[in-house]
């Protein structure tokens, strides 16, 4: 199963956990997962069916450049950061 | 022309003289504030003289009676836009506080923010229009810093701003984030050292020459043109299209030559102004910005407080950092506290860490991007703690780096390992420079060393190579070009070519002449633009083999294309010359164009390390820059000149900062350095020729090993400057500007007047 690490503040969603496996080959999938494990947390992450603006994905320390259809390995680990730039 | 510093490459490597300098050198080279159209008109901007207040109403009666004035326009005939964040280019943002930002909306959130536009046959009519617009304000308490706007019960900027954390009640804060790993009390506990110290750093400005600048032109058919200076034609372009409400292929954005932009090109100000205006008049409408708008109401970058606990052992092993960063965002959400805080440990492998960010607004313009930005202000306070602990640890700060340096597997802050990086080999290159080896004395001197890193960034490039019928090439991408990119797009499509450089001519073009081209930042186009016209190259490289086939009655698989000479493999024909070929085209199916699209991935982060001798007088507390050598790792140097040339001015900036750059604003907000002689860049008169060492690392993500090399200079020199003052006199400084009057306090302070002395000379 794919691992998502959970950021800090929103682990208080996942009861303090800090690693979740999920089960899917996308992004899509993994928020889907996540969504059903912890009832909210899609919210956290998706607008419009897609990866908020402001959040940045990295699957196996790669930065995904497709949102939700960026594919996943069963051995994956994934992380939702703060999207880099900022001061526009 | 050098040779090369790779034996493997024939053009790459290499200094040949960029493309476009001659037009530049002699003044020929078209900036935005050249365009000239029939019928232009000028347009001005009625600016807010408050740092915060609410506009009860807006009259323009008086100024439209003017004669020569043709429109006046504000919020009110801009589209209402959506309140949410979303993602354009490199960065987030929110439509409404963009569009809020052209022009102001119900209130004025800083000294300058745009309240009314005005069109007018001549400036001096526009000018005199301004001054008959009645603006009717009443005037609120500015919030200045983050400290006043993150109190209880502050004057609040935005009433819709919200956070996750303070449920439904109306704040400055508009974001906290937060990175955590390990155990930091046990870190601390283990610990046989801790520093804890409050660092402050100023607002400063990218400092860039040209002004901002646009010529709008909305024709009848309802299609715009925008011609101005800019880092990001598409971003302009969509941002204008957001603002106007409007389609985006409505909008055509051609960029002009620019005069710097160092980040603060990337987003719009004056661009769909010019196009509002055009549309109410039906005619061409220029606007530029003087350097006093510019200082006061374009993004400069945040200033911030940043706190800093760090512990480590006596052999010197890290074992806890815990950072506090609050950045100003200005008006509206979005400064850069996000790399800031993703940035400050970046250099290190540290187990037990805390990082806590915040996005604050306060009464000072919006922020933009400004080279690394967020990291300078991080790196200035970690890198003066660090050489805090390995002065405590009795070790050489430069060895005490490469001992907590992070390396290939070390785990990011952000959490995934990183790939092959160079920051090891980038510390060593400094501990092993003539200049770091070299004895400093003297009183009053003092020699600092510093760290630093940036992500860089991929996104999205295209690029075209177009083969000329003799044999000549052009490279084509959407990509302005800011650091010397024309150069290094024409060497990467040489050298696939196997083409002279001389044989190559690379051109920028307008957002309807390419597919999508991400903005010029984030260290991004050799690496990504780059990445596009390699493979466009290719492209055309197997267009020319399969050509070379047809004539040859081959299969294209037995063509080789070496040295700008297709070769049958089998030999059983005389090699043919791309020229030779290329007068051939027409006959053996059409032109060659390649062409490549990407969204580039395989990033490879920079990292920078700074070497700097100062000399303090006692007496004034200026800071005189004896020498100062930087060395960042390149990934692989396409164009070694232009790789130096970033370094030099990143360091510049950063040793800006250091010294003297920041925004002054009275007690009711109003900034009292709009101008160059009062805003204190340095010149060459302040610096002394800044020694580069580029070190090349290859990052395996890309064809040519390519990194990005426009931004990481920046981030060391401020605290490499501070531990060299201390090396002075003893004195930590904890505050940007390192400016003299605050030099002087601190010495003054600390008692020790004419008594400073070298640690060099002790």
């Amino acid at each position: 199963m794919a691992t998502v690490i959970i950021p800090s503040l929103l682990r208080k969603l996942t009861g303090g956990r800090e690693r979740v496996d999920v089960v899917a080959k996308n992004i899509r999938e993994v928020v889907a997962d996540l969504e059903r494990q912890f009832p909210g947390f899609a919210a956290h992450l998706l607008d419009d069916g897609d990866i908020k603006g402001s959040i940045a994905v990295s699957i196996d320390g790669e930065m995904g450049t497709g949102g939700v259809l960026d594919r996943v390995r069963p051995d994956s680990e994934i992380y939702f950061l703060p999207a880099i730039g900022g001061g526009r | 022309m050098a040779e090369s510093t790779n034996g493997h490459y024939k053009v790459i490597g290499t200094r040949p003289i960029r493309h476009d300098g001659v037009d530049k050198v002699i003044g020929r080279a078209k900036y935005g504030a050249d365009y000239a159209f029939p019928g232009m008109l000028f347009g001005k901007v009625l600016r807010s003289p408050h740092a915060h207040a609410i506009i009860r109403s807006i009259n323009a009666e008086k100024a439209l009676k003017l004669p020569g004035v043709k429109a006046v326009v504000t919020s009110a005939d801009l589209p209402e836009a959506e309140d949410k964040t979303e993602q354009v280019g490199e960065a987030a943002l929110n439509p409404r506080h963009l569009s809020m930002n052209i022009l102001a909306r119900g209130k004025a959130l800083y000294d300058g923010h745009a309240v009314a536009a005005v069109a007018a046959t001549s400036p001096h009519i526009a000018e005199e229009a301004l001054r008959l617009i009645e603006v009717d304000y009443e005037v609120l308490p500015p919030v200045m810093t983050v400290e006043e706007a993150m109190k209880p019960g502050a004057e609040i900027l935005l009433p819709n701003l919200r956070n996750k954390e303070e449920g439904d009640n109306p704040t400055n804060v508009a974001q906290h984030l937060q990175f955590k790993r390990g155990d930091l009390e046990a870190g601390f506990r283990a610990a046989d050292f801790i520093v804890e110290r409050e660092f402050h750093t100023a607002m400063v400005h990218q400092g860039y020459i040209e002004p901002h600048n646009a010529v709008g032109i909305w024709n009848a058919d309802g299609q715009g043109t925008i011609y101005c200076s800019t880092q990001g034609p598409f971003e302009v372009r969509s941002l204008s299209a957001q603002v106007l409400g409007v389609p985006v292929g409505k909008i055509k954005v051609v960029p002009a030559e620019i005069g710097g932009g160092f980040g603060g090109k990337t987003t719009i100000y004056l661009e769909p102004l010019s196009l509002l205006l055009s549309r109410h008049t039906g005619r061409p409408v220029k606007l530029v910005m003087t350097r006093s708008e510019v200082l006061r109401a374009s993004g400069p970058t945040s200033g911030s407080t940043i706190k800093i606990k760090a512990g480590c052992t006596r052999d010197g092993r890290i074992t806890a950092a815990q950072c506090w960063l609050a950045y100003e965002a200005g008006a509206f959400p979005g400064s850069p506290v996000g790399a800031g805080a993703m940035t400050i440990l970046a250099p290190y492998a540290i187990e037990n860490l805390l990082v806590d960010g915040y996005d604050v607004v306060v009464n000072r313009p919006k922020t933009a991007a400004y080279r690394a930005p967020g990291a300078t202000n991080a790196a200035f306070a970690i890198e003066t703690v660090i050489d805090e602990l390995a002065e405590k640890c009795g070790i050489d700060p430069l060895d005490f780096r490469v001992m907590n340096g992070s390396k290939e597997g070390t785990a990011q802050l952000i959490g995934p390992p990183y790939r092959r990086i160079g920051y090891i080999e980038t510390v060593e290159a400094i501990k092993n420079s003539p200049h770091y080896k070299s004895p400093l004395t003297g009183p009053n001197r003092g020699r600092g060393v510093a760290t630093g890193f940036w992500f860089n960034a991929g996104m999205q490039s295209s690029a075209v190579v177009n083969i000329h019928s003799d044999g000549t090439a052009s490279v084509v991408t959407g990509s302005p070009d800011i650091g010397g990119s024309r150069a290094s797009m024409a060497m990467i499509t040489a050298e696939v070519l196997g083409l002279p450089i001389t044989d190559v001519r690379p051109l920028v073009t307008d957002t309807d002449s390419i597919g999508q081209c991400d903005v010029t930042g984030g260290s991004r186009v050799t690496f990504a633009t780059g990445t596009a016209v390699y493979e466009a190259a290719q492209d055309a490289a197997r267009q020319l083999r399969e050509r070379a086939a047809r004539v040859w009655e081959k299969k294209p698989e037995d063509v080789e294309l070496r040295d700008g000479m297709l070769h049958a493999k089998d030999a059983s024909v005389a090699p043919m010359s791309i020229k030779q070929l290329a007068g051939r085209l027409a006959r053996t199916g059409g032109p060659v164009s390649g062409r490549a699209s990407v969204n580039a991935r395989g990033v490879g982060p920079a990292f920078a390390a700074t070497c700097v001798d100062i000399e303090i007088d006692p007496d004034t507390g200026k800071i005189q820059i004896l020498r100062c050598t930087v060395a960042q790792d390149a990934g692989k140097a396409i164009h070694p000149s232009y790789v130096e040339g970033q370094l030099q001015g990143g360091t510049a900036q950063g040793l800006g900062w250091a010294l003297n750059e920041e925004y002054v604003y009275d007690t009711e907000g109003h900034l009292r350095n709009t101008g160059f002689l009062d805003y204190r860049i340095p010149t060459c008169l302040d610096l002394p020729m800044i020694e580069t060492i580029v070190v090349e690392v290859p990052n395996p993500g890309h064809p040519l090993g390519v990194r990005g090399v426009g931004e990481v200079s920046i981030v060391p020199p401020p605290a490499a400057v501070a531990n060299a003052i201390y090396r002075a006199t003893g004195i930590r400084m904890t505050e940007l500007p390192m400016s003299p009057p605050r030099v002087l306090k601190a010495i003054l302070k600390h008692g020790r007047g004419q008594e400073v002395q070298s640690a060099a000379a002790r």
